[in-house]
């Protein structure tokens, strides 16, 4: 469980993120819809511990992300835009390396590498190292990589962005099963078709703010529009008359 | 503790497995000592060849002075045949220089005329210079002989012809270039030292950052101290290796230079070998978290390169402004890290009694200032802006 209360950020001059509040919920996929600029990033940075809010502060699991940095990393994955795997290393080695620093038991390491392996059904690759992965495999060992610890919480920035049909169709029904096992997703994206197909909360956001935060049928409702791209739209031009 | 050795153990598996770098490293940190050795042999050789070895002159019209060529022969002058065209030959490179007596010469000297002789030669062949220096000397001395016997032979005191007696006394013996070598010995070991870990502390900050794996490095629940002390101590590793290397392939290159000829003993068996690696050891401190703190402030793998390309120089700075000016080694002097190491190194290699004070100072403000540069980057790898 994510809770975002009024954060803002600012990197000098720009006012990235201003008084953002929303919650994601357990065994939902909460999707982070806004163009590009919208602030999604920084807000996924601060839930990471990556930046401190200038104001406001969230709350994930009871941990928060000023007083409690540490314990917010231990509850949450994070899959960030690029999958940043170490080239040199096997897909094997880069999960194994992840799960050693995140202090598992010795003896349960390799069970456990074994386990994501078989889940994230990357076996015919997990020797090979990930220097000529495809865009796909990547992304499948990141996003394995991320759930070594067992986090309640799973952060994807962006994660389908530039996967081929058949990478985005797999790695959908991967967060699904994510959700099914009572997790608490919360994913960003620029593609509204992609939020839709996935998402049961839609929060969409606008220059740092939160446009409109509801369920995929509230938000048709609520802007009065049936297509979702349509809502998107009168839901970005609701914030611009604030 | 245990991330701390576990960040450590993957950066070294991961940087054994950049083969071209490794390789790169390894050729230029072992092959330089032995590239030294033979440039240095080769300058000892020669310099004891010059006076006493025989050189060969070819000559043209040998057989019109028979006494010249006597003289040449006790100078060591190897007389031989000439080519048909002279200058063609020294022209081509076939020869260096090419003597030629025409068929007069006998005449002409009986006569009291001075006596043609041709030497030809080629002024922007540098390389033929000493034979050439060699014949034009023994020519020289033939002159000044025969002007000895003619004017004794009219009574007339020879040394009325040498008002002055020029004795030429050449500084710049093979013993002193090799020891300004061998001075340069501690730079080359502090530069293989830098060099060992400069690949590491790039790809564990900019190279991190560039691929994208520092982001979720840090979304992990560890510390960024240990993840970053993790890096250095895998930096220290390879610099100590390289450092290792580097002064066995001196040790070995030593052996085959003939310094002894030149009377040089460079005390530098494997104890001194052992004891100048326990010198330089603060050292490894200092170059991993001062590069590391480098590279951190760089956005990019290049940027970085270029950076730290400079930044090695920095430490061999104060090596070189010493042995230009030949300063000794002083107490003040041991609080600055690598002119300490390379003054005690000098003194070690030179075989002088080593000052136990000077040698736990060097240690000891060395690794002080090694310490504060790793507290620098642990600050700094704390800091938002690391990721860029």
């Amino acid at each position: 469980m994510i809770r975002v209360q009024g954060i803002h950020k600012s990197f000098g001059e720009v006012h990235a993120v201003r008084g953002l509040s929303f919650d994601a919920r357990d065994g939902r996929i909460t999707g982070l819809l806004g163009p590009n600029g919208a602030g999604k990033s920084t807000t996924l940075r601060i839930l990471c511990t990556l930046l401190k809010p200038d104001q406001g502060t969230a709350i994930i699991d009871g941990a928060d992300v000023i007083a409690d940095s540490r314990g917010v990393r231990r509850r949450i994955g994070s899959l960030p835009h690029d999958s940043g795997l170490y080239p040199r290393l096997t897909a094997r080695e880069n999960i194994a390396y992840y799960a050693r620093l995140c202090g598992l038991d010795k003896g349960l390491i390799e069970n456990k590498v074994d386990s994501i392996i078989e889940t994230l059904e990357i076996g015919d690759f997990a020797d090979r190292r990930a220097k000529g992965f495809s865009h796909g495999q990547r992304t499948r060992v990141a996003l394995g990589r991320a759930l070594v610890h067992d986090p309640q919480n799973l952060l994807l920035d962006e994660p389908t962005t530039g996967l081929d049909v058949m990478a985005t169709r797999s790695l959908r029904e991967l967060i699904r099963k994510l959700k099914d096992e009572g997790r608490c997703v919360l994913f960003s994206s620029h593609v509204m078709q992609e939020v839709a197909a996935l998402c049961d909360d839609i929060c969409i956001m606008a220059a740092g703010r939160i446009a409109i935060h509801d369920s995929v049928d509230g938000i048709r409702q609520r802007t009065g529009r049936d297509d979702l791209e349509e809502a998107f739209l009168a839901a970005l031009a609701m914030v611009e008359k604030d | 503790m245990g991330i701390l050795f576990q960040v450590f153990r993957k950066e070294v598996v991961d940087n054994f497995r950049d083969r071209r770098s490794l390789l790169t490293a390894v050729a230029m940190v072992a092959m330089f000592p032995l590239l030294m050795a033979s440039l240095i042999g080769f300058q000892i050789d020669r310099s004891f060849d010059t006076e006493t070895e025989l050189i060969s002159l070819p000559v043209i019209g040998a057989e019109h002075a028979p006494s010249l060529m006597r003289y040449l022969e006790s100078r060591h002058i190897d007389i031989v045949a000439g080519p048909a065209d002279a200058e063609a030959a020294v022209e081509t490179g076939e020869f260096d220089v090419v003597l030629r007596v025409p068929g007069n010469f006998g005449e002409q000297l009986a006569e009291m005329i001075p006596a043609k002789v041709e030497l030809y030669l080629d002024q922007a062949n540098t390389a033929g210079d000493a034979d050439v220096g060699r014949v034009h000397d023994a020519l020289f001395g033939y002159n000044q002989t025969l002007a000895s016997i003619r004017v004794s032979a009219r009574g007339v005191n020879p040394n009325l012809l040498r008002p002055l007696n020029i004795d030429t006394i050449d500084v710049s013996t093979p013993s002193g270039r090799a020891a300004i070598l061998l001075g340069m010995m501690s730079y080359f070991l502090l530069f293989s030292l830098l060099m060992g870990g400069m690949y590491l502390a790039i790809d564990a900050t900019a190279g991190e950052r560039e691929r994208g794996s520092l982001e979720p490095l840090l979304s992990l629940p560890v510390t960024r101290t240990h993840l970053i002390l993790g890096k250095i101590a895998a930096c220290v590793v390879f610099m100590a290796f390289s450092l290792l290397l580097s002064l066995l392939s001196w040790f070995v290159a030593l052996r085959f230079m003939p310094l002894t000829q030149i009377g040089m003993t460079p005390n530098f068996n494997l104890p001194v070998v052992l004891a100048a690696f326990l010198l330089l050891c603060p050292m490894f401190l200092v170059g991993a978290s001062l590069m590391t703190l480098i590279a951190s402030f760089t956005k990019t793998y290049k940027e970085a390169q270029t950076w730290l390309s400079f930044a090695i120089l920095a430490p061999t700075m104060p090596i070189l402004i010493v042995s230009f000016l030949n300063l000794r080694p002083r107490l003040e002097f041991m609080f600055v890290p690598s002119l300490s190491q390379h003054l005690i190194l000098v003194d070690m290699i030179s075989n002088e009694p080593i000052n136990g004070l000077h040698a736990a100072i060097s240690v000891a403000s060395t690794f002080t200032l090694g310490v504060l540069l790793a507290w620098a980057c642990v600050r700094v790898y704390h800091r938002e802006t690391l990721l860029g």
